[in-house]
């Protein structure tokens, strides 16, 4: 039921109604709305059971397993959300962040000295909305630098074919054209390939490493020699640092700018589709383009840096500071994990994700990259099953959802067929990761002896599989009173 | 070791089942140079330390009465919208890739659109974008790729849109070779005079961007303006306040045919001012440009029974599908934000919200008459406004804002550096959670610093 249906003319929160105030003395009346809003007309109760019921028809991290890879699914600390709600954070105005806010730009200030640390870069902007945002400020960072250089021939970017589409689409919302480079088989970039694509139109090359594929990228300082060698610079897509957090440093692996996601590696929320954050850090090369605002102390008092401190900035990408709320708790949970704790990260979370991969194969599933060690997730492919019983990983995905679990990531990277990639994170246990090699071993056996289970899954969520190409068709995409 | 839940044991058993020694060994793949040793970061809190680490940090802030607009506006919010939202179901979960287990997000969403096109009276709305600049440097975008009346890539950006969104319009399309054309706006009435738009009749515009209300708080012709869009093959993007839109007519109605495409900032339905974001930007827009429209969106389908359910759709617009040639590289956007602004104009409905709107528009006349009985200050434009005002004083603004800050208020936003023309110009903000104590308070505090 949608809450329009529950609406009734003349019920209200009324509670929430300020007095009658009567009509405006000095608007005119050709600008006054005549039409009402097609807003619901509901009680209170009614609301808070509406909502509430809906939320309990989604799967999450606080309710299920969730190994959607790529997206670094691990627990949100509940004191993260607490402490960033504390009321004099939310309370204040934006543009008093100066003048009021020294207790949150002291949180920031911090945030970024550490980003910049655990990053080994020169020096980091928050400002970011999140990575795809951080991406597209790292794309204008590398044509500021070419541009100011005179350098106008770089009209190209190199972006991997294993990348995250969210690459070559910043890489042309920054006025780049994307040239792909092949994967080798081994899952690394292909050298040969790439020493074909680089030359004087190289602007740069978007990198993810480890890679979306899951696999840590051998040769990456031979990538950057080859890049830099041509005069292009290197991006290091963040979004997988939880594989090497506090082990290994974007900046000591060559790479000039970098976004990261703090709704990933650093735990917050991703609230059904966001808000996240994506601060980007820059080597000593890009430090006079970092997007603003970036924090700055001088002496007790923090302030914000502007045109006038950076002239050469790439200029602003969000209205305000960027998603303060988001960046305070990243503050709050770095600072309660600290210098080791960010180190067990990584070890924990490629632990699980190499334990995970070993208990599949053994119960009879087939990884893409068998020679290699998983970084924090690793991919199957499930093209036998496909080809043998006509049952995709979409429906095995569907399948695992009747089961209590999130599906993995699916039919991501492109170029593995049939595949899933999955991350567990360092927050599940290993009695958790051992049933859900049970239940992908159930399944598995499912679509031997009962395929037609697989394709008409799901059978115990709210709804049954959901015709996506009708959506599409005939799209309905905002409710309409009768 | 925090929120890592291994026992000794686990460690053992996991360890021996992949028969590696350690798990160093895992990272065999890393060349060796490449570790970084011991980061410089401070060491470990726990719970109780860092809470009282924030706690502190938090009184490091200092409460001020909000007088400021500018784009973030304080509004009540009812305790139930954050109750809700702040549920592990919401907070926790991904953007919904696996519909059938993501309904309650996805009819959230779902619900969402059609408020919001409801209140913008446009056909669509996405599932939200970054803010409000974003939000308008997208329509920009998207302006361009729609028009097919015109092969410009001019824009008549106007004066009277918040100078953040400009230079962030300014950044976001600077390398996609399109012209931002700057509008003035008449002196006197603060407004866009749509006489001044003949000049660029002759020239081919590919959209034209009109702010209601525009950044002085004031509003604008905008069913003149939508109309010499009309004419001149330009796409009309209107830039709202949603609460405004509570009261005032909607950019679908705008003159003969509404405008093309509606856009801002969503933070006034019930999201916290929190220094900043997160907020939300929305965009909505006609249904013969859908296909051009970024971002999320949710459509309404049946499942394998025929039942109703939600999905994500339309999705070969998206950066997952189409890579360099989508319509935007959003991926994450504010979904939290959206269920807290779903909720809230559930919550108020059509004439709780129609209250609020009208009761900051009393207050801020009220703040706006007090003033201009005050000596030596002086209202700045003439026309109506909604919610927010600009006044001149005969002291800098400066003195004002940091005289009032000394007191515990926050006066407004000055103009000085974007609109150096109107002398010493503070543009205020009394919304509805202002008292009628606290905006005399407001008044006498300005006339006792201009008395000294
Ligand atoms: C590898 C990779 N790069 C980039 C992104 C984009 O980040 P965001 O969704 O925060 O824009 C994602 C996640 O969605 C990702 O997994």
């Amino acid at each position: 039921m949608l809450i329009f249906d529950r609406s009734r003319r003349g019920r209200a929160a009324r509670a929430q109604w300020l007095p009658e105030a009567g009509e405006s003395p000095v608007i005119p009346d050709h600008l006054l709305r005549k039409s009402r809003p097609s807003l619901p007309e509901v009680s209170e109760l009614d609301v808070v059971r509406h909502y509430t019921r809906l939320s309990q028809q989604n799967y999450s991290i606080d309710t299920q397993f969730y190994p959607l890879g790529s997206c670094t699914m691990k627990y949100n600390p509940k004191v993260c959300h607490d402490l960033a709600n504390l009321p004099e954070f939310l309370n204040t105005h934006p543009l008093a962040l100066e003048r009021a806010g020294q207790g949150t730009l002291a949180c920031l200030y911090e945030l970024q000295e550490m980003l910049r640390e655990i990053t080994g870069m020169a020096g980091v902007s928050l400002a970011c909305a999140a990575g795809a945002q951080g991406e597209f400020a790292g794309v204008l960072m590398i044509r500021a630098y070419h541009g100011l250089r005179g350098d106008s021939a770089r009209t190209e970017m190199l972006v991997p074919d294993a990348a995250h589409g969210t690459n070559p689409a910043s890489a042309s919302m920054g006025g780049f054209q994307v040239r792909e480079v092949a994967t080798g088989p081994d899952g690394n970039v292909d050298l040969a390939a790439l020493a074909q694509a680089v030359g004087p139109q190289t602007a740069g090359i978007m990198l993810t490493n480890p890679s979306t594929l899951g696999v840590f990228d051998q040769h990456v300082q031979a990538i950057a020699d080859v890049v830099h060698k041509a005069g292009g610079l290197l991006y290091y897509d963040g979004a997988n640092l939880n594989a090497i957090a506090g082990k290994v440093r974007p900046g000591d692996m060559g790479f000039d700018v970098i976004h990261l996601n703090l709704h990933k590696t650093f735990s917050t929320p991703h609230g059904g589709g966001g808000p996240g954050a994506g601060p980007v850090g820059v080597n000593d090369k890009l430090l006079p383009y970092l997007p603003l605002p970036v924090v700055a102390k001088d002496g007790p008092r923090y302030r914000m840096l502007t045109e006038a401190d950076r002239p050469h900035s790439i200029g602003h990408l969000v209205t305000f500071a960027g998603n303060v709320g988001v960046l305070l708790r990243a503050y709050v949970y770095i600072r309660m994990l600290g210098r080791e704790g960010l180190r067990r990260v990584a070890e924990f979370s490629t632990l699980n994700a190499n334990y995970l991969l070993k208990k599949l194969v053994e119960a009879g599933f087939e990884p893409a990259f068998p020679q290699r060690l998983a970084a924090h997730e690793f991919i199957i492919t499930l093209k036998r099953l496909a080809k043998e019983r006509h049952v995709t990983a979409l429906d095995f995905a569907k399948r695992l959802l009747d089961y209590g679990v999130h599906a993995p990531t699916v039919y991501f990277p492109l170029l593995i067929p049939e595949c899933f990639l999955i991350e567990p994170t360092e927050t599940e246990s290993k009695d958790t990761l051992d049933r859900f090699a049970e239940v992908m071993a159930a399944i598995l056996k499912e679509a031997e002896t009962d395929p037609d289970r697989l394709k008409s899954a799901p059978h115990s969520l709210s709804v049954r599989r959901l015709d996506e190409v009708r959506a599409a068709r005939h799209p309905d995409l905002a409710y309409k009173a009768e | 070791m925090p929120f890592i839940p291994h026992t000794e044991d686990d460690v053992r058993e996991m360890l021996a089942t992949l028969g590696v020694p350690s798990i160093e060994a895992l990272f065999g793949e890393i060349p060796a140079e490449l570790y970084c040793g011991e980061l410089e970061l401070p060491p470990a809190l726990k719970e109780m330390e860092i809470a009282r680490l924030m706690r502190a940090r938090a009184q490091q802030n200092r409460p001020l009465l909000c007088f400021a607009g500018a784009g973030a506006y304080e509004h009540y919010i009812p305790a139930a919208v954050w109750a809700v939202t702040g549920r592990g179901e919401f907070y926790s979960a991904y953007t919904p890739y696996q519909a059938e287990a993501s309904q309650g997000t996805l009819q959230v969403l779902y619900e969402y659109q059609s408020m919001m096109a409801g209140l913008t009276a446009m056909d669509v709305s996405n599932a939200s974008l970054y803010d409000g600049a974003t939000s308008l440097a997208e329509a920009v975008l998207m302006a361009v790729r729609t028009n097919r009346k015109s092969h410009s890539r001019r824009i008549l950006m106007p004066k009277t849109v918040h100078p953040f969104y400009r230079r962030v319009v300014e950044t976001i399309v600077s390398s996609q070779a399109l012209e931002l054309i700057e509008l003035p706006y008449d002196i006197e009435t603060g407004c866009i005079d749509p006489a001044s738009l003949e000049t660029h009749s002759d020239t081919d515009v590919a959209a034209l961007v009109i702010p209601q209300i525009n950044f002085f708080g004031l509003l604008e012709a905008v069913d003149e303006l939508t109309e010499w869009a009309a004419a001149n093959g330009a796409i009309a993007i209107a830039l709202v306040n949603p609460m405004a839109l509570a009261l005032l007519k909607p950019p679908g109605e705008w003159g003969k045919t509404g405008a093309n495409i509606a856009c801002g900032e969503g933070q006034p339905l019930g999201i916290p001012l929190s220094g900043g974001g997160p907020y939300f930007g929305f965009m909505c827009c006609r249904k013969a440009h859908l296909h051009q429209l970024p971002g999320r969106l949710v459509g309404r389908t049946v499942d394998a029974e025929g039942k109703r359910g939600f999905t994500l759709t339309l999705q070969a617009r998206e950066q997952h599908i189409r890579r360099g040639r989508a319509t935007s590289n959003i991926c994450t956007n504010q979904g939290l934000m959206v269920t807290a602004a779903t909720i809230y104009m559930a919550l108020l409905g059509p004439e709780g919200l129609r209250r609020v709107a009208l009761q900051c528009h009393r207050n801020t006349l009220s703040l706006m008459n007090g003033l201009a009985a005050v000596d030596g200050v002086e209202r700045v434009f003439s026309g109506p406004f909604f919610h927010e005002a600009v006044y001149r004083t005969r002291k800098p603004a400066r003195e004002i804002m940091d005289g009032l800050a000394e007191q515990g208020i926050l006066a407004g936003y000055e103009l000085a550096r974007d609109y150096p023309e109107l002398g010493e110009a503070i543009l205020v903000c009394a919304t509805e959670t202002r008292t009628e104590e606290e905006i005399e308070l407001y008044v006498r505090r300005v006339a006792s610093l201009l008395e000294l």
